[in-house]
């Protein structure tokens, strides 16, 4: 679909696309070790002896390990890969910054993910969810993100495009979200200049606040708003059809916008936070269903037309997949918040369900139909070398998620009720252990399902390798193996 | 002035959901259907 605007030359914009290869390759790199972290941590939960009795490999330390890497590190990096991408196709216009701030950029978050990861290991954290980072890596991560909204601003002002497409709307919210929650959360006060230690300049119930404020922003703005950003590119691209309708996109945005940043207090329910706080905190979390219903019509009424075409396009049938998840995911968050609701799933598996339908199912699968769709043209290759690989890889990851969150499902509402159960004496009907040992055939299941996934991302290793090596596998379209599949 | 101030912002939720409605009304507003929905096709322009 072109217009008199796109009689322009291709190669009349110097788009740098370098940049975005290198923050493809190490999205993928930084997938395969959170998915390989993750599924350790599932085998020491049902398996302690897997904790090997070093410091360094406990689940405590390795735990963090694995939530940076699958949120910043993999998250991350698709985040870069696709926005620098996606700011200058849409603008039109080459990034801004040259060559230099562009490896700035790659090499200084690659070094802010190393220097946390190492923190981890051996034990300097600041044990705030998502926040693990001590002071001197939370002041690195702020210089390279602001040269990171510099770039992207930049980009947007030199624009030829009189529009800002919505894609990169929900890129910039990100961004600048990002920044302040980062800052605000991270106020705090060195030990010392030469160690790692570091006090919160908040205490109490405000420094809880402060804390979920940013955690759940974290999932808003980092893991939603952003991730939104390629499904409204890449969908549209992908299926070759404008996005449904534009005007809901606008709504969508500014809805989630506005509710989003009061939604953190449903973390601290039942605390000392006041019960207005908490309320205030569920009641706009449930109107966090509009933005939900919002983005996943927009995302699926795009097909329409066009459904035919995810029997043919593995690529699609993950982007389309991915947003069925965002409303399912999305749907279940609030139902969450609520309090009663809350009372019984607080602390349990089943908020872990509840994040991994969102973190695999969502942010996972739009970045994997993003880098199947860019790879090939990243690269200049006409096609992937095998669109059966994925398919394969559609399949088995999506099965490993289905077994993950169900057994989660299962296992946190059991071990809730089990928590909540008292005799006729009113004492408590099971000792914690009894609940530890019937969450066992769950864990088991869940690794089941964290291994499939691992499978599924190393296949899509070896068919990007391929692709980027220039080699095609002779073989039938994909329908047929789709229709001997099902 | 600071207390008119003060009795204003104590009823921000009424002033946020009307500049949200606002962008809603903006949005919907039947005039803008086709300039806005032209946006959708800033993708393809990318002369590929």
């Amino acid at each position: 679909m072109t217009d008199a605007a796109g009689a322009t030359p291709r190669r009349a914009i110097p788009y740098d696309e370098d940049v975005v290869r290198l923050f493809v390759v190490a999205t993928v790199f930084w997938g395969v070790a959170a998915f390989a972290v993750g599924l350790l941590i599932a085998l020491q939960l049902a398996f302690p002896v897997l904790n090997l009795e070093y410091s360094f490999t406990t689940f405590g330390r390795l735990r963090p390990l694995h939530t940076s890497a699958a949120v910043f590190a993999f998250g991350g990096n698709a985040l870069f890969a696709t926005s620098l991408y996606v700011v200058q196709r849409t603008c039109r216009a080459p990034l801004f910054g040259g060559r230099a701030l562009a490896n700035f950029l790659f090499w200084g978050y690659q070094m802010f993910i190393v220097l946390a990861a190492i923190g981890y290991l051996v034990g300097a954290t600041q044990s705030r969810e998502y926040a693990e980072p001590e002071w001197y890596v939370d002041l690195w991560l702020t210089l390279v993100w602001v040269v990171y909204l510099i770039v992207f601003l930049g980009t947007l002002l030199r624009r030829r495009e009189p529009h800002i497409y919505v894609a990169n709307w929900f890129f910039l919210a990100f961004i600048v979200t990002v920044a302040v929650l980062h800052i605000v959360n991270n106020l705090a006060v060195p030990v010392s200049l030469t160690g790692t230690k570091s006090y919160s300049l908040f205490s109490g119930v405000q420094d809880a606040l402060t804390q979920w404020w940013y955690g759940h922003n974290a999932v808003g703005f980092f893991l939603t708003a952003g991730f939104l950003g390629i499904m409204y590119y890449f969908i549209p691209k992908r299926a070759d059809r404008p996005i449904y309708s534009y005007r809901l996109s606008v709504v969508h945005f500014w809805s989630l916008i506005f509710l989003y940043i009061w939604a953190g207090p449903h973390h601290l329910h039942f605390t000392a936070l006041p019960d207005w706080a908490q309320t205030l905190g569920m009641a706009f979390s449930l109107m966090l269903w509009m933005p939900s219903w919002g983005g996943m019509i927009n995302g699926l009424m795009t097909l329409s037309g066009a459904w035919h075409k995810l029997r043919t396009d593995p690529v699609l049938r993950f982007m389309v997949a991915s947003v069925g998840f965002y409303g399912m995911s999305t749907f279940e968050g609030p139902v969450m918040s609520i309090r009663s609701v809350n009372a019984l799933s607080h602390f349990t598996d089943w908020t872990i369900g509840h994040v991994h339908s969102g973190a695999l199912g969502w942010v996972a699968f739009v970045s994997f139909g993003a880098i199947y769709h860019l790879v090939p043209k990243l690269w200049q290759r006409d096609e992937l070398y095998s669109m059966k690989l994925v398919s394969v890889h559609f399949w088995i990851a999506t099965v490993g998620i289905v077994l993950y969150v169900v057994a989660m499902w299962v296992s946190g509402i059991l071990q809730g009720l089990m928590w909540r159960s008292y005799d006729e004496l009113g004492f408590l009907q099971f000792s914690f252990v009894e609940t530890v040992q019937a969450m066992h055939p769950f864990y088991v299941i869940r690794a089941t399902g964290g291994a499939l996934f691992l499978i599924g991302a190393l296949i899509m290793v070896y068919n990007l390798w391929r692709t980027i090596r220039g080699d095609v596998r002779g073989e039938a379209p994909v329908s047929a193996f789709a229709a001997a599949a099902e | 002035m600071e207390a008119v101030a003060e009795f204003f912002r104590s009823f921000w939720v009424v002033w946020m959901t009307t500049l949200f409605l606002g962008i809603v009304a903006w949005a919907y507003w039947p005039k803008r259907k086709s300039k806005l929905q032209e946006h959708a096709d800033i993708p393809f322009r990318d002369d590929e």
